[in-house]
């Protein structure tokens, strides 16, 4: 039942209704002559209020609102891959044929295209019970392989089943024997999560290809991670490199509230990249959602919230999805403003005293699950955070660090050093080190850890020595000392720093990884005989087999172990002391 | 509309600074412009900030000394603000609210746009690609601007920004390619003395006769400065994306226009965010910042360098850190390269351009920009922690390969960076920074590859050095 009433105030993003008794929280409306879509967040009386999704210039008093009945939902179902979004997801090539190169206001397009037609296989027969989430069959979308979900709150026995053939998502492929409809997408409620069986621990490493996040900082499938940093540290840069070469089926990237042009440089390279794990195109398993910075703050709001929706329902396939949020910051600014129209008590810094629980009920939604069919899926989820003025104090870094288990702190002092990724390795850290240490000493070799906390040693102490140079100069230390600070220099510049633009060092595996550290400590290992043994440390830079050290991160990963096996070789009679 | 245009509404029941509360004025649209008439028939103009059934908040864009409640009255204008635009706004002048001030007659508007511009659609922009030398060499080197990139200057009170600003619109071209090139200036809260400045500087190159300038100054009214980068943009989208002109936008001082938003927030008592700036200070400057682009099947482009003043030059202060945070990197000035009488005082340390790599390389530049760009920052800051280090211990502590670094810091800013007024193609700069680094030692120049350094080490070395 529609319920409709009147406007009786606009301030900015937030409309009053009047005459709206008896609808619900959450619910969308349509405002205006020119059908605005808002949503009702908060209920007095005979009054809504709404945020709207649109600009609201020239809206009156008087013009009508209406409920739809329904709570802001996404669709589910083939067509997402390679698609782009804004925040409430209205497909933007669609937006673009309707009103060209600017958006325009009341626009109304399916999430979903309703002409394209999918091959559909079945997977189930007549007469078969299935619940919530259970798979009814199989459509190809790129090399991936989509599957059709039974709606999680609904079930029954089906009593036809669509043959194997090409249908669009809105023919009905089965019917359940109480007359239930079912279609190749349905919606699904974006405030609310999916429903699992069981959340399950993480056991394994979220691979991201960047080795200072991989050996150091390793994140777990199903984890989360914080990237706070101010401006120019690379955040963006970071998020896009894991985008392309973490180790998640699909990626939902959520541009939230940041550049126009980031987006584009998105659409323009990920088609063109290719997908190391399955050499198609990087863009046919992502999907894009992008709320740019000047497009309406509350369906910025709504951005996360639609992402996370997405990166859910392919979990519920068993896939492994990554959610790259950039930023969270712009969510909670979103969330700020509107509270503000509002009217609402302000906690610190102006932000909504909710700040933190929505934040936390947000990154909960991620985690490695065993889904209603009993397959295991999971959702990472790895947040950009801006901190105003770079301060890490300030309550979105805050409340995030309280989640979330990485911390990832960019370092603007090392970008501007030109060291990427900047990465501060003394701030940052990881939760996941102490779970995932039996999975690596495992798969990758049983000293692995020995060999990265040998490593994690040496930087300490390097930076401890570092502090002295610059107290009384380099010349006060000792050889030995001065071996370390060596060895140190080797680990951040030839381990910790990566080339992104490389096309070799733009992404490193595990196991590659793990024979740069064998290399550069095995060094360090004869190199402190040799200063023992009376050698100088410009003895031990000027030997040839440092720069055979220095070069291997740009060694390809089907000539590493050749490469390594060498410099392993030559490191045993390298250092010889002059008799 | 025609009738509501013509009614008149007289219920004022409240005047505080730049606002005006209408009684039973529901008819007016979210975001209307009035125009409000005191008892001696001054009129003044203003919008719609708030409506309700019972109050209609409005916000004037000027003065309200002489309003009072019981006859002042108010008319609508239009639904929402606009400009009228036309070709012919080239070469003209305007106040920050788009009356022409330079004595002519009023442009005969093509179109009327509303001002607050609809967001390009991402999927609609293309890629900036397209190198702008600007002809100083920290930039185009270090900071390579794009068409379509939106790159701040970061000032400090007394630094020369205005003088940056004024060379890059002077100098500003992409090689090769003779399309038609606009300038839009807007300057918000400027004093006369900068006035005259830009306008002098515009009128003696002729950067006038390519140039729209809209300039709101500091006895304006602080409402007007909210309108006028608005009106700015209006007009060079409309100039590139209708009539395909190249256009860069200038905006300056954003502080300027920042201070203005608190001011207009604290008189609407809203809750202040950082510093008493108002919490949606991000989206309004995005607002801005983000009609900056390439789109796809247009011929023009926007490009934008605002300019802004760092209180007490803290780059952390919301102003700076907010535009940093939007705008595709930032053009840092520093104060101890001024004090040495070094211009322009550019520091690439802080300084970024996020676009950069887009633009450059074979086929835009040269093959050797990327390796010499990031050499350059690489020995730079390496020199600079040499001086810091020097300070301490002295200078024998140094190894002698330590001291090349430190003269090379010398020279770079010395021979690199004080460029002054000159205009350098970016083969010029290129090879500048050869002959500054090929004072290192063939080995220390990692960035490089062999093949680089084999055709330029040695590069412009007499040229530089000979003299000495």
């Amino acid at each position: 039942m529609a319920i409709e009433g009147k406007i009786q105030r606009i301030s900015g993003p937030a409309v009053i209704a009047d005459g709206m008794f008896g609808a619900r929280m959450y619910d969308i409306v349509r405002v205006g002559k020119e059908d605005l879509i808002g949503e009702i967040i908060r209920l007095d009386g005979q009054t809504a209020f709404v945020q709207v999704y649109e600009d609201t210039s020239g809206l009156t008093v008087g013009e009508p609102i209406i409920s739809t009945g329904l709570p802001l939902s996404v669709e589910m179902g083939p067509g997402m891959l390679n698609g782009i979004f804004d925040g409430i997801q209205r497909p933007l090539d669609k937006i673009k044929i309707q009103s060209g190169t600017f958006i325009e206001r009341g626009i109304v397009v399916n999430s979903l295209s309703r002409e394209q037609k999918w091959q559909f296989t079945p997977s189930v027969s007549v007469g078969d019970k299935v619940t919530g989430g259970q798979i009814l069959g199989t459509v190809p979308e790129f090399a991936f392989t989509h599957k059709i979900l039974v709606p999680p709150d609904k079930s029954g026995t089906i009593k036809t089943i669509a043959a194997a053939g090409d249908y669009t998502v809105e023919e009905v492929i089965a019917t359940f024997e109480d007359g239930t409809e079912l279609q190749m997408y349905h919606p699904w409620p974006v405030r609310q999560a999916r429903p699992t069986k069981e959340k399950l621990d993480p056991v394994t490493p979220f691979l991201t290809g960047m080795r200072i996040l991989d050996v150091l900082f390793p994140l777990a499938m199903g984890g989360t991670a914080a990237i706070p940093g101010p401006f120019g540290a690379g955040k963006t840069v970071t998020q896009q490199s894991i985008a392309k070469f973490g180790n998640a089926e699909i990626v939902i990237y959520v541009g939230c509230g940041e550049r126009g042009n980031e987006m584009t440089e998105v659409l323009t390279e990920f088609p063109e990249m290719v997908d190391p794990q399955t050499g198609n195109p990087l863009m046919n398993r992502t999907v894009l959602i992008a709320n740019t910075s000047n497009m309406p703050v509350a369906a910025r709001e709504a951005s996360i919230y639609t992402g996370i929706t997405l990166a859910e329902y392919f979990r519920d396939q068993g896939y492994a999805v990554s959610v790259m949020a950039d930023s969270t910051s712009r969510w909670a600014e979103a969330l700020r403003e509107i509270a503000s129209r509002l009217e609402e008590m302000p906690a610190e810094e102006g932000y909504p005293p909710y700040l933190s629980s929505r934040l936390a009920a947000f990154y909960e939604r991620g985690g490695r699950v065993t889904t209603l069919a009993d397959e295991t899926g999971a959702v990472s989820i790895i947040g950009a955070v801006s901190p105003a003025g770079g301060d890490f104090s300030e309550p979105v870094t805050q409340a995030t660090l309280r989640i979330t288990g990485c911390f990832w702190a960019l370092d603007a002092g090392l970008a501007r050093r030109r060291h990427f990724p900047s990465i501060n390795w003394d701030k940052s850290y990881s939760l996941f080190n102490s779970i995932l240490d039996p999975w690596y000493s495992g798969n990758v070799a049983p000293d692995y850890v020995d060999l990265r906390n040998e490593a994690v040693n040496i930087l300490q102490k390097e930076a401890e020595l570092q502090e002295v140079v610059q107290l009384v100069g380099p010349d006060a230390l000792q050889d030995q000392e001065r071996l370390i600070i060596e060895v140190g220099r080797v680990l951040r510049q030839d381990f910790l720093q990566q080339n992104g633009f490389d096309p070799v060092d733009a992404s490193c595996s595990l196991k590659k990884a793990y024979g740069m550290l064998q290399m550069m400590l095995k060094m360090n290992n004869s190199a402190t005989e040799f200063i023992e043994a009376g050698g100088t440390v410009d003895e031990l830079l000027a030997n040839p087999v440092m720069e055979k050290i220095n070069r291997s991160r740009y060694v390809p990963e089907d000539e590493f172990e050749a490469y390594k096996n060498d410099v392993l070789a030559e490191l045993d009679k390298a250092f010889v002391v002059a008799a | 509309m025609s009738n509501l245009l013509k009614k008149e509404y007289s219920e004022v029941s409240y005047i505080s600074g730049p606002l005006l509360f209408l009684e039973n004025a529901p008819d007016l649209a979210y975001n209307a412009i009035v125009r409000i008439k005191d008892a001696k028939g001054r009129e003044r103009g203003g919008q719609v900030i708030d409506v309700s059934d019972k109050i209609t908040m409005l916000q004037l864009f000027e003065e309200p000394s002489g309003l009072d409640l019981s006859t002042t009255t108010v008319n609508l204008v239009e639904d929402v603000a606009r400009l009228g635009v036309s070709k012919d706004m080239i070469g003209r002048r305007f106040n920050g609210i788009g009356e022409p001030i330079d004595s002519l007659p009023a442009v005969v508007a093509e179109k009327r746009l509303p001002i607050g511009g609809a967001p390009i659609n991402p999927v609609a922009r293309e890629m900036p690609e397209e190198f702008i030398q600007t002809g100083i060499s920290t930039i185009d080197t270090l900071l390579t601007l794009v068409r379509g990139q939106k790159l701040p200057i970061f000032s400090g009170a007394g630094l020369p920004a205005n003088e940056v600003a004024a060379q890059i619109a002077r100098q500003a071209k992409v090689i090769g390619e003779d399309t038609e090139f606009a300038v839009v200036f807007a300057a918000m809260g400027v004093t006369q003395r900068e006035l005259t400045y830009f306008t002098q500087e515009f009128e003696r190159t002729g950067a006038l006769a390519r140039s729209v300038l809209f300039l709101n100054k500091a006895n304006d009214p602080a409402v007007e400065r909210l309108l006028t980068p608005r009106m700015a943009l209006t007009a060079a989208e409309y100039l590139a994306f209708e009539h395909g002109y190249h256009v860069l936008v200038i905006l300056t001082d954003m502080t300027n226009y920042a201070e203005a938003l608190r001011e207009i927030g604290g008189a609407r008592e809203e809750i202040p965010g950082r510093r008493g700036y108002p919490g949606y200070m991000y989206t309004d400057l995005a607002s801005l910042y983000e009609r900056a682009g390439v789109v796809e099947g247009l011929p023009g482009s926007v490009t934008q360098i605002p300019i802004l003043t760092m209180p007490d030059d803290d780059v952390t202060h919301p102003i700076p850190d907010l535009t940093g945070y939007i705008t595709e990197g930032q053009v840092y000035l520093e104060r101890s390269l001024h004090t040495q009488g070094i211009y322009p005082p550019i520091n690439p340390g802080p300084s970024l351009s996020r676009l950069m790599n887009n633009g450059i390389g074979k086929g835009k530049t040269r093959e050797d920009h990327k390796g010499i760009s990031d050499q350059l920052q690489a020995a730079y800051a390496n020199g600079l922690d040499l001086r810091r280090l020097v300070a301490i211990t002295g200078e024998d502590a140094l190894s002698a390969n330590d001291r090349l670094y430190l003269s090379f810091a010398d020279d770079f800013e010395k021979y690199f960076i004080n460029q002054g007024n000159a205009d350098r193609g970016i083969d010029e700069s290129l090879d500048t920074a050869w002959a500054i680094l090929s004072k290192l030692p063939k080995s220390e120049l990692t960035r490089l590859s062999r093949d680089q350094i084999d055709k330029y080490y040695g590069a412009k070395m007499d040229e530089l050095w000979g003299s000495r």
